[in-house]
């Protein structure tokens, strides 16, 4: 009998295979959308079993090529990558409806040109390989496909904002792969290996300031790719520029992939709590400048942009205490906060399309106007404040136990700035509801004449008198648009009802990752899983 | 086991002319840096294979550790493809940018110079302000509006 957890590649090949056809199907964007959608939804199927063979045992191995560990490349589903697969992948599905969505509401012209879909294809596959890799070379291969990816989907189409904020992004991005690669250069100069499992065993042997160095190294690689805080310049700048959808998927998972990143480097390849002080500042200040950040802005996605840096630090809160309670929250909070920052940057998106702009000050009366469009905007703004019951608090509560239980001073710092941060989050997204939604449009400074249009029944179309120049250079059309096409709601609620889903099962998915950071945390399972029994003795 | 000197001098010359590339503000200097940079590493990486040896095809009569590693290579030749591509790209935003706005230059990030501007900007008060203080005189001139971004003229705002 062929075991289920072989099949684990096809979540990389899977989304390739589709990347090559919709390539191959460029002109036709209706059979590209049908594939590009089946094989995710193949994808997510297929992750979902393994999640469920996988919940209630250990991690397991899959050597590929047949060539054994060490030498070989391997990929290693646990709990927590499993976990990762399957809400990145939900997330990708939603974030790809939505922008089908806006390509067909659009006849093409603004959102999704034809290179879309096998480019957001790569994306995923390219994800999906740096959740899966057991192998610290094949993780920076990962990494560099969803980062190639991520430079076209961010330029595309080729305007001006676009390729300025393109530009900044691709070089820090190269500049950190670069970091990555000595760093793995040096790990092998040192080890002569480059397995994570064979690693965790060999980095212990070294010298400790080699240690601290190789350490460092990967820390400050992956700290730009997940926008910690002294290197978290790059991200607001660049993301807001890229189309709607884009930005989303980018927030939702890129920064989460260079967390998965740093939580592996501290439980698997250097454990122990040398540098747990270092990262505990590194938290708190990206927590606060973060936020401070987002206060200043009237750009709603700009301000998103903040807030994701934001939170970047309490997922690294979670990961300096590295108690059981505190990774078991940073696993929570992660998952948590791929859906909500997901959801809240579609709901900017769809904004953006009925206000005719992201600037709060030019905003107003959507309230009225949208009444659904003010539910999924609340939902996961106070989501992400950490408004009880919804799950943002329930990863919060997480961080701050485990903070409160550490008891050292730094960690009591940790845990009131993550309360003060909560605070300023909510105000944050609150500024944007008084202004954007509840106060009238005629209070607005400038509004865009789409908000003031008087045939405002809800199902107002724009026409190309209608359209404004909103910065994205988007072309006026002759053809009368959809403000809130129907797929692009439909996908934005279904992403906000699963942030409210991860409030319901609660239980079950703390139980989860509080096994996923008990196994990551022993190491040993992880380790035999790779290298077969008495390994890590 | 021996390291070879020329190469690491090598490497240090290729970092340390990629990094200060890398600080120009002239975005082909920026990627002829990270050309420098990307080849740089790859040196390095052939460093931590140790020292040259036979290619390691099997031979009876060649003992087990005398053969050339042949990891770091791969892993080379992986980065040589991956910065192949990379580069290509960077070539064509930066020849877009040049199409678009002559610009050879890394820009500033409009929205960020106007935040900056703004001085002490308090959100309650300054959305009070009436619209006078601007050169539009409000909602008559919408169209002319639209070509500004923010709420109104940076230069006016920074009390």
């Amino acid at each position: 009998m062929i075991n289920i957890t072989s099949l684990a590649p096809l979540a990389v090949v899977l989304p390739f295979l589709g990347a090559a056809i919709t390539f191959v199907l460029i002109r036709h964007p209706r059979a590209q959308r049908a594939v590009s959608i089946t094989l995710l939804s193949v994808t997510i199927s297929l992750e979902v079993v393994l999640l469920a063979l996988i919940w209630g045992s250990g991690p397991q191995s899959v050597n590929l090529g047949g060539w054994l560990p060490p030498w070989g490349i391997v990929m290693v589903v646990d709990q927590f990558s499993s976990l990762m697969l399957v809400v990145s992948s939900a997330v990708s599905l939603a974030v790809l409806i939505y922008a089908t969505g806006q390509g067909v509401a659009d006849r093409d012209e603004d959102g999704p040109v034809s290179i879309f879909h096998p480019t957001y294809l790569i994306l995923v596959a390219g994800v999906s390989n740096a959740f899966l890799s057991g192998d610290l070379f094949n993780l920076y291969v990962g990494f560099e496909i969803l980062l190639t990816a991520s430079y076209v989907l961010m330029t595309l189409g080729g305007t001006g904002p676009r390729i300025r904020a393109g530009v900044t992004y691709a070089v820090v991005s190269v500049v950190s792969s670069l970091l990555f690669l000595i760093a793995i250069a040096m790990i092998y100069g040192a080890t002569g290996t480059v397995n994570m499992a064979d690693l965790s065993i060999k980095l212990a042997e070294l010298d400790p300031g080699t240690q601290n160095m190789l350490h460092l190294m990967l820390l400050v690689a992956f700290g730009i790719k997940a926008a910690v805080f002294p290197l978290s310049f790059w991200l607001p700048d660049s993301y807001p520029t890229a189309p709607a959808p884009v930005t989303a998927v980018f927030a939702g998972l890129l920064t989460k992939v260079g967390v998965y990143a740093i939580v592996r480097t501290e439980t698997l390849l250097f454990p122990g709590d040398r540098l747990n002080g270092l990262l505990m500042v590194a938290a708190a200040l990206t927590m606060i400048v973060g936020i401070l950040g987002a206060l200043a802005q009237t750009d709603i996605k700009r301000m998103l942009s903040f807030t994701l840096v934001s939170h970047i630090g309490f997922m690294m809160f979670g990961l300096a205490v590295s108690t059981v309670v505190g990774l078991g929250a940073t696993v929570y909070y992660v998952v948590h906060h791929i859906t909500i920052q997901t959801s809240l940057f579609l709901v900017a998106g769809l904004i953006e399309r009925r206000g005719g702009t992201a600037s709060i000050d030019r905003l107003g009366g959507l309230a009225r106007l949208s009444p659904l469009l003010g539910v999924l905007y609340l939902v996961p703004a106070l989501n992400l404040g950490g408004i009880p019951p919804f799950s943002g608090f329930l990863g919060k509560l997480g961080l701050l136990q485990a903070g409160i239980e550490l008891g050292t001073p730094l960690a009591y710092v940790l845990v009131v700035s993550a309360v003060l941060v909560s605070l300023l989050t909510l105000l944050a997204m609150v500024r944007v509801w008084n202004r954007a939604f509840w106060r009238r449009p005629e209070d607005a400074e400038y509004p865009d004449p789409v908000l003031l249009a008087v045939k405002n029944d809800g199902s107002a179309v724009r026409t190309s008198a209608d359209v404004s120049g909103d910065g994205n250079g988007r072309p006026s059309s002759k053809e009368e648009i959809p403000l809130l096409p129907g797929a692009m709601v439909g996908a934005t609620i279904g992403l906000v009802a699963m942030g409210v889903a991860l409030t319901v099962f609660a239980g079950p998915l703390f139980e989860l990752s509080d096994a996923a950071a008990r196994g990551m945390l022993e190491r040993v399972p992880y380790i035999e899983a790779v290298l077969g029994e008495g390994a890590a003795g | 086991m021996s390291v070879n000197f020329t190469l690491l001098i090598v490497m240090g010359a290729l970092f340390a002319t990629g990094i200060y590339l890398l600080l120009e503000r002239s975005l082909t200097r920026v990627l002829l840096g990270i050309i420098l940079l990307a080849n740089g590493v790859n040196i390095l990486l052939l460093n931590t294979g140790g020292f040259a040896g036979p290619a390691p095809l099997y031979e009876e009569n060649i003992p087990a550790d005398a053969y050339n590693d042949p990891l770091p290579q791969a892993m080379i030749l992986t980065s040589i493809v991956i910065s192949f591509a990379i580069t290509a790209f960077l070539l064509g935003i930066i020849y877009r940018s040049w199409v678009i706005g002559r610009q050879d230059e890394v820009q500033d990030d409009i929205e960020d110079r106007r935040v900056a501007s703004q001085g002490s900007y308090v959100a309650e008060d300054d959305a009070d302000v009436p619209l006078e203080t601007s050169e539009f005189s409000g909602p008559d001139n919408l169209d002319e509006k639209e070509e500004t971004p923010g709420n109104r003229n940076p230069k006016e705002s920074g009390r």
